[in-house]
C-alpha cells in the first residue's frame, strides 16, 4: 500500500489568478484550518510536492511554466485546479491572452470550484486528490511489475512550442 | 535505571553499534512527530500525528526517482553513511572528537552534494549551510576541550563515567553548546540551509534538487544526527541517568520554543553571534577552568 | 655517513650537469629520471638502515670543507650585490655586507681554532624530513620536466632558461639535504644562505616587474633572517663556545637563549610567519614547480624543522611562550584571510602559511604529544599541498586562470585531475586523512600544556573548514550535458607525478600508524624520554573510516555512474521557467543564464585588515620574545 494519503506533500502555482483563489489556500494552512493535521505540507519545490495545486486562469506567459513544473514533479502526481479561474479561465476565459483552464496545459484530476474557492472545499478537492494519488501508485507499480523495462531514463525536454 | 545502564555497559562495542543503529530512528523519528505537534499547538494549531515524520519518509521512498545529474545522491548516501558510522562511534564510547570530525566529514558530503547539482538554490543552501558550519565548529570542539579538561579523556565512555557533574564546571560551555545546537537541529532563527517549516524554495536551500528517496535518506540522516546531538547533551548530566535523560529532552524541547519564537537571522548575524557567543560562554568557561586546575 | 654526503653531493652534481649538458638532449631526461629515482631511493635506504638505530654523529674533517663554504658565501654574497646593485635596490645589498661583516670578521678572528666534534648527525626527524626532500623534491622535478616547456609556451615573453631552472631546483634539493643532515651550525647556517639564494632567484624567474618585486621582497626578508642567525652563531661561539647543534641543546639554558631566539627567528621568516608572511604570498608568482617544492613541501618546513630543533632550549621560558603566539596567531588570522581569496595559489600560500604556524605553535610548547603533533602534521602537510600545487599549476594552464572561480564544473573537463586534486584537498582537512590525524595530536597536545591554544584552534578549523569545501564544492559542481575533456594535454611526466603524490596522501593515511610507531615515537623517545600513547581503537576507526572511503569511493561512483538506471532525469528547478539546465527566461522573453559564485565573506575576512593586524601583533610579540632574551 501506499503512504500517500498519510502524507501529500503540496505546490501551489498561481497561473494568473486575481490572487483569490491564492489567499484562500493560504487560509488553508492557519491555525483555523490547519492543513498540515492531514500531514498536508505547502512545499514550494515541484520536486518534492505530489499534488500542484493550480488557481487562476492559464495564459499564454504561464503555459511553459505550468508544464516544467509538472515535469519536475516526480511520479505519482496529481493536478488541483483550484478556483473557476483554473477550471474554465472563468471571467477572463475571453481575454487575448488567455488559455482557459488549468486542463488545456495539464491533465487535472480534481476540480475545485468557487470563485473563489472556500478552504473547506479546497481541503476537501486536496483530500480526494489524495485518493487519486494512491489509486495512481497503484497503477504504476502494476505497470511496473508488468513491465520492468517501461521505466527507463528518458529524459523530459523543455521544448519550447 | 541503574540496572539498564549496568546493561549497556556490558554490551561489546558492536552490540552498542548495532543498537545505535536500529534505536535512533525510531527515537528520532518520535522527536521529530513530538516537534511537529508541539509547534503545532504552540501555533493554535491541531497539527499532525506524532508519526506523521515516518509517513512522509514511507512516502518519499515510495515515489519516483527524478535526478538532475546521476551522481547526485552518491553524497547523500555517503553523508547517511558517515554520519551513522559518527553516532555508532559516539555511542560505543570512542573518542568524541573521533565522533565530532566524522560528523563534520558526513556534513562535508551534505554539502558537496548541495553543490554538485549545480542549481542556484541548492548552491545558495551549500553556501549557507557552509556558513553554518563555520558557525557551530568552534563551539563544538570547545565542548571536547571542556570535557577533557574536568574528565582528563576524550573517551566518551570514561566521560559518562566520570562521577563529578560536568554541567557544574561547564556552564559556559553548555550554554554555547545549547546555542549552536539550534543551528544543528535546524531550528529557527538559524535555519538558514534548509528549514523544515514555511517551505518556500529559498528555504528549502540545499534539498531543492533533492526529492523522493533520496530525500527521505536526509531526514532519516538527520534524525540520527539529532539523537547524537542529545547524546552529546546527556554527557554534561551523566553522573545521573534519569537527570541526563531529563535534560536532553528539556534541552529539545527549549529548542522547539525558541523555534517558535525568533524569525530567521539572516547568515550575517548567525555567523557573528554564534561566534560571539561561542567566545563569551564557551572561551571564558575554559579559561576560567584553565586556572582552576 | 658515505649516504649522508651522497645525498649532499649527488644533487649538486646533477645540477652541475643539467647546467652543462646542452638542451633537449635525451640522456639529459634519462639522467633527470635516474636522478630522480636515486633521491628517492637513498632517504629510503637511509631509513631502512637506521630504523632500530639512535642518532647518529659523524666527525668530518672540515678545515677544507670550511674554506671551500667560505668561498662560496662570498661569491654568494657578491653575486646578490652585483644583482642588487644593477637593480637598484639597496638594502639587499645592506644587509648582505652586514652578513659578510659579521661572518668573515668571525672567520678570521676567533672562528680560525674552531673545532668540531660532529659536523653531520642523522636521527629519525633528519630522515623523515630527508625522505620528504627527496621523495617530494624527486617527483616535483619530474613534474617540471613536462611543466616547463608548457610554461613557456604560456609565457612567450619570458625567456626560456630550463637549465638554470633545473640547476637551481637542483642546488636547492642539496642544500636541504645539507641542511637536515648538518650538525655544524656552520654550515646550517652557509646551506640556509643557499636556500635563500635559490628561492630569490626561482620567484624572479619569470623576470617582470611583479616577480621581480616579490623576489627583491622574499630576499630581504630572508636576508634579514640570516643576518639574525649569523648574529646569534656569533654569539653563541663567544660565550660558550659551541658550533654544534647537539651541544647547543644540551647547554644551560641561561646562555643559550639569545642564539636559540636568533635562530628560531630565522625559522620565523623562512617558515613565513607572522611579521614576515608577505614574502610567501609574493613568492607566488613563481612557476608551479618551485611553489610546490620550496613554498609549500620543503623550504619552509626548513624554518619550522629549525625552530624544532632549538625549542628544548626554549623550554619554559618567555620566548617559548611568544614563538607559539606567533604560530598561532599566524595560523587563526592566515586562516581566516585565506576565506576571502579567490585566486588559488594565494588560497594555498595561506593555509601553507597556517599549517607552518601549527607547527610553531607545537614547537612553542615543545611538550613530547606537541612535538609529536607537529612532525606528523609536517608530514601530512608536505605530500597533500604539495600536491595541490601541482593541480593548480595544470589547471591554470588548462584554463588560462587561477581564479578559483573560472573552475565551475571542472570535474566535467578534467575528471581525473579533479579527483586527484579532491584527494589532496580531503588530505588538508577531512576526517580520515592526514592533516585531521595531525590536528587531533595538536589539540591534545594543545589542551594538556595551554588550553588558550585550544581555542585558537577551535575557531581556526572552522575558518579552515569553509574554505576548503567551498573550492570543493567549485570544482565538483555537475553541468548535465557535454563537455570536452581538456586533460589529453596533460603532459605524462606531470601524471606521474600527481599519481604518486596523490597515491601517497591516501598511504600516507593509511600508513599513519607504522609512520607514527616506527619513526616519530622512536624520535620522541629520544628527546624527552616518553612519548604519545594512542588510542588503539581510536587508530582502528580511522583507518575502517579511511579503507571504507576507498571502497566506497569506486564502488559508489561505478554504481551511480553504471548500474543504476532507474530514474527519471529533470531539469535543475528555476522557478518553472527553465529553458534548459542553467538558462531561465526572464522578463521580456530575455533568456537568463545563471552564474553560480562563492562567498568570500570580505566584510570579516578582508585580508588589508586581517594581515596588519597580523603584522602588528606579531610584531609586539617578536619584540617581547627577543626583549626577554636579551634582560
Ligand atoms: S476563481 Fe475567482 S477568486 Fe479565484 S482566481 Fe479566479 S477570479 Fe480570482
Amino acid at each position: 500500500m501506499g503512504w500517500f494519503k498519510k502524507s501529500p506533500w503540496l505546490l501551489h502555482y498561481n497561473a494568473t489568478s486575481c490572487n483569490g483563489c491564492d489567499i484562500e489556500i493560504i487560509a488553508c494552512l492557519t491555525p483555523l484550518y490547519d492543513l498540515e493535521r492531514f500531514g498536508i505540507i505547502n512545499t514550494g519545490n515541484p520536486k518534492h510536492a505530489d499534488i500542484l495545486a493550480v488557481t487562476g486562469s492559464v495564459n499564454e506567459k504561464s503555459k511553459q511554466i505550468l508544464k516544467n513544473l509538472y515535469d519536475q514533479m516526480p511520479n505519482p502526481k496529481v493536478v488541483v485546479a483550484v478556483g473557476l479561474c483554473a477550471i474554465s479561465g472563468c471571467v477572463f476565459q475571453d481575454c487575448y491572452n488567455v488559455l482557459g483552464g488549468a486542463d488545456k496545459v495539464l491533465p487535472v484530476d480534481v476540480y475545485v470550484p468557487g470563485c473563489s474557492a472556500r478552504p473547506e472545499s479546497i481541503i476537501d478537492g486536496v483530500l480526494q486528490a489524495c485518493e487519486i494519488l494512491e489509486e495512481k501508485y497503484a497503477q504504476q507499480k502494476k505497470a511496473k511489475q508488468s513491465s520492468p523495462k517501461s521505466q527507463t531514463n528518458q529524459r523530459q525536454g523543455f521544448n519550447h512550442e | 535505571m541503574n540496572s539498564i545502564s549496568e546493561i549497556i555497559q556490558s554490551w561489546s562495542i558492536i552490540e552498542r553499534m548495532l543498537a545505535f543503529f536500529l534505536l535512533a530512528p525510531i527515537a528520532g523519528g518520535v522527536l521529530a512527530g513530538i516537534d511537529r505537534k508541539l509547534s503545532a499547538r504552540l501555533q493554535g494549531r491541531y497539527g499532525p500525528p506524532v508519526r506523521q515524520p515516518f509517513f512522509d519518509v514511507l512516502k518519499l521512498f515510495q515515489k519516483e526517482r527524478i535526478l538532475v545529474n546521476k551522481f547526485q545522491n552518491f553524497p547523500i548516501v555517503l553523508f547517511f553513511l558517515f554520519t551513522v558510522f559518527s553516532g555508532a562511534l559516539f555511542f560505543s564510547g570512542a573518542s568524541i572528537l573521533l565522533a565530532i570530525f566524522s560528523l563534520a566529514l558526513a556534513g562535508t558530503f551534505f554539502i558537496l552534494g548541495g553543490f554538485s547539482v549545480s542549481s542556484p538554490y541548492s548552491h545558495l543552501g551549500a553556501e549557507r549551510e557552509l556558513i553554518q558550519m563555520m558557525s557551530y565548529e568552534p563551539m563544538v570542539i570547545l565542548v571536547a576541550v571542556g570535557m577533557y579538561q574536568v574528565t582528563g579523556s576524550f573517551t566518551v565512555a570514561d566521560i559518562v563515567q566520570h562521577q563529578a557533574s560536568l554541567i557544574l564546571y561547564l556552564p559556559g560551555v553548555f550554554a554555547g553548546f545549547v546555542y549552536i545546537l539550534t543551528i544543528k537541529f535546524r531550528k529557527s532563527p538559524f535555519d538558514l540551509s534548509m528549514s523544515h517549516h514555511a517551505h518556500q524554495e529559498l528555504v528549502r536551500g540545499i534539498t531543492t534538487e533533492f526529492s523522493g528517496p533520496a530525500l527521505g535518506l536526509i531526514e532519516i540522516t538527520h534524525w540520527y544526527e539529532n539523537v547524537l546531538l542529545l547524546g552529546m547533551v546527556y554527557l554534561f548530566f551523566a553522573f545521573n541517568p534519569w537527570l541526563a535523560i531529563v535534560a536532553s529532552l528539556g534541552t529539545y524541547l527549549f529548542e522547539i520554543i525558541i523555534d517558535m519564537n525568533y524569525a530567521r537571522f539572516k547568515w550575517q548575524l548567525t555567523f557573528w553571534s554564534s561566534w560571539l557567543f561561542t567566545a563569551v560562554a564557551g572561551v571564558s568557561n575554559i579559561i576560567v577552568l584553565c586556572f582552576l586546575k | 655517513m658515505n649516504v649522508l654526503i651522497f645525498l649532499i653531493v649527488f644533487p649538486l652534481v646533477i645540477s652541475v650537469l643539467a647546467l652543462a649538458l646542452p638542451r633537449g638532449l635525451l640522456i639529459k631526461r634519462i639522467i633527470g629520471v635516474i636522478a630522480n629515482v636515486v633521491l628517492c631511493a637513498v632517504p629510503i635506504y637511509l631509513l631502512v638502515t637506521y630504523l632500530d638505530k639512535g642518532p647518529a654523529y659523524f666527525h668530518l674533517e672540515s678545515h677544507l670543507i670550511n674554506n671551500s663554504m667560505l668561498v662560496v658565501e662570498i661569491l654568494i654574497a657578491a653575486y646578490i650585490i652585483y644583482i642588487s646593485i644593477r637593480a637598484k635596490r639597496y638594502l639587499p645589498v645592506l644587509l648582505v655586507f652586514l652578513q659578510s661583516v659579521i661572518m668573515l670578521s668571525f672567520e678570521f678572528t676567533s672562528g680560525r681554532g674552531m673545532q668540531i666534534e660532529h659536523s653531520l648527525f642523522v636521527d629519525k626527524f633528519s630522515i623523515i624530513m630527508a625522505l620528504i626532500v627527496g621523495c617530494i623534491g624527486s617527483a616535483i622535478c619530474l613534474y617540471a620536466i613536462g611543466y616547463i616547456p608548457e610554461y613557456h609556451e604560456h609565457y612567450k615573453e619570458v625567456k626560456a632558461r630550463p637549465r638554470y631552472f633545473f640547476f637551481l631546483m637542483y642546488l636547492f634539493l642539496s642544500a636541504m639535504f645539507g641542511i637536515v643532515f648538518s650538525n655544524n651550525l656552520m654550515w646550517i647556517y652557509f646551506f640556509w644562505e643557499i636556500t635563500t639564494l635559490c628561492s630569490f632567484l626561482l620567484i624572479g624567474y619569470k623576470n617582470d616587474q611583479a616577480s621581480q618585486e616579490s623576489a627583491f621582497r622574499a630576499l630581504i626578508m630572508n636576508l634579514l633572517g640570516g643576518v639574525v642567525f649569523a648574529v646569534g652563531l656569533v654569539y653563541l661561539y663567544h660565550s660558550s663556545q659551541v658550533m654544534e647543534l647537539n651541544k647547543l641543546i644540551q647547554l644551560d639554558k641561561g646562555y643559550v637563549l639569545i642564539p636559540a631566539v636568533c635562530i628560531a627567528f630565522a625559522g620565523l621568516v623562512k617558515s613565513a610567519q607572522f611579521p614576515f608572511s608577505s614574502w610567501l604570498t609574493g613568492a607566488m608568482v613563481a612557476p608551479t614547480p618551485v611553489s610546490a617544492l620550496l613554498h609549500s613541501s620543503t623550504m619552509v618546513k626548513a624554518g619550522v624543522y629549525i625552530i624544532l630543533r632549538v625549542a628544548p632550549v626554549l623550554e619554559n621560558t618567555v620566548a617559548a611562550k611568544m614563538l607559539m603566539l606567533i604560530g598561532g596567531v599566524s595560523f587563526l588570522i592566515t586562516a581566516f584571510i585565506a576565506i576571502s581569496q579567490s585566486n588559488a595559489k594565494k588560497v594555498l600560500a595561506y593555509s601553507t602559511i597556517s599549517n607552518l604556524g601549527l607547527i610553531v605553535a607545537c614547537a612553542g610548547i615543545n611538550t613530547y604529544s606537541a612535538v609529536w603533533a607537529a612532525i606528523l602534521l609536517i608530514i601530512f602537510h608536505a605530500v597533500a599541498k604539495s600536491l595541490l600545487f601541482l593541480c593548480v599549476g595544470i589547471i591554470e594552464y588548462k584554463l588560462g586562470s587561477r581564479d578559483i572561480e573560472d573552475m565551475d564544473y571542472l570535474i566535467m573537463r578534467m575528471p581525473k585531475l579533479t579527483a586527484i586534486m579532491m584527494t589532496g584537498m580531503a588530505g588538508m582537512f577531512l576526517a580520515p586523512f592526514g592533516m585531521i590525524i595531525g590536528k587531533l595530536a595538536t589539540l591534545k597536545a594543545f589542551v594538556d600544556s595551554n588550553p588558550g591554544m585550544a581555542i585558537i584552534l577551535a575557531y581556526g578549523s572552522g575558518a579552515t573548514v569553509f574554505f576548503w569545501i567551498k573550492w570543493m564544492g567549485k570544482i565538483i559542481s555537475i553541468k548535465h550535458g557535454v563537455f570536452k575533456v581538456m586533460e589529453d594535454r596533460v603532459s605524462r611526466w606531470e601524471w606521474i607525478t600527481l599519481g604518486i603524490l596523490a597515491i601517497s596522501t591516501v598511504a600516507a593515511c593509511i600508513g599513519f600508524p607504522l609512520i607514527a610507531f616506527r619513526l616519530v615515537d622512536p624520535f620522541i623517545l629520544e628527546v624527552f624520554g616518553k612519548t604519545v600513547i594512542v588510542d588503539p581503537f581510536s587508530v582502528y576507526m580511522i583507518l575502517l573510516m579511511m579503507v571504507g572511503l576507498l571502497i566506497l569511493l569506486p564502488l559508489g561512483l561505478f554504481f551511480f555512474g553504471f548500474v543504476n538506471k532507474g530514474y527519471k532525469r529533470v531539469g535543475t528547478y528555476l522557478g518553472g521557467a527553465n529553458i534548459d539546465d542553467v538558462t531561465f527566461e526572464g522578463a521580456m522573453e530575455s533568456s537568463q543564464t545563471i552564474e553560480l559564485k562563492n562567498y568570500y565573506l570580505e566584510k570579516f575576512f578582508g585580508e588589508n585588515v586581517l594581515f596588519n593586524a597580523g603584522v602588528f601583533i606579531s610584531l609586539i610579540l617578536l619584540v617581547i620574545m627577543f626583549g626577554v632574551a636579551i634582560i
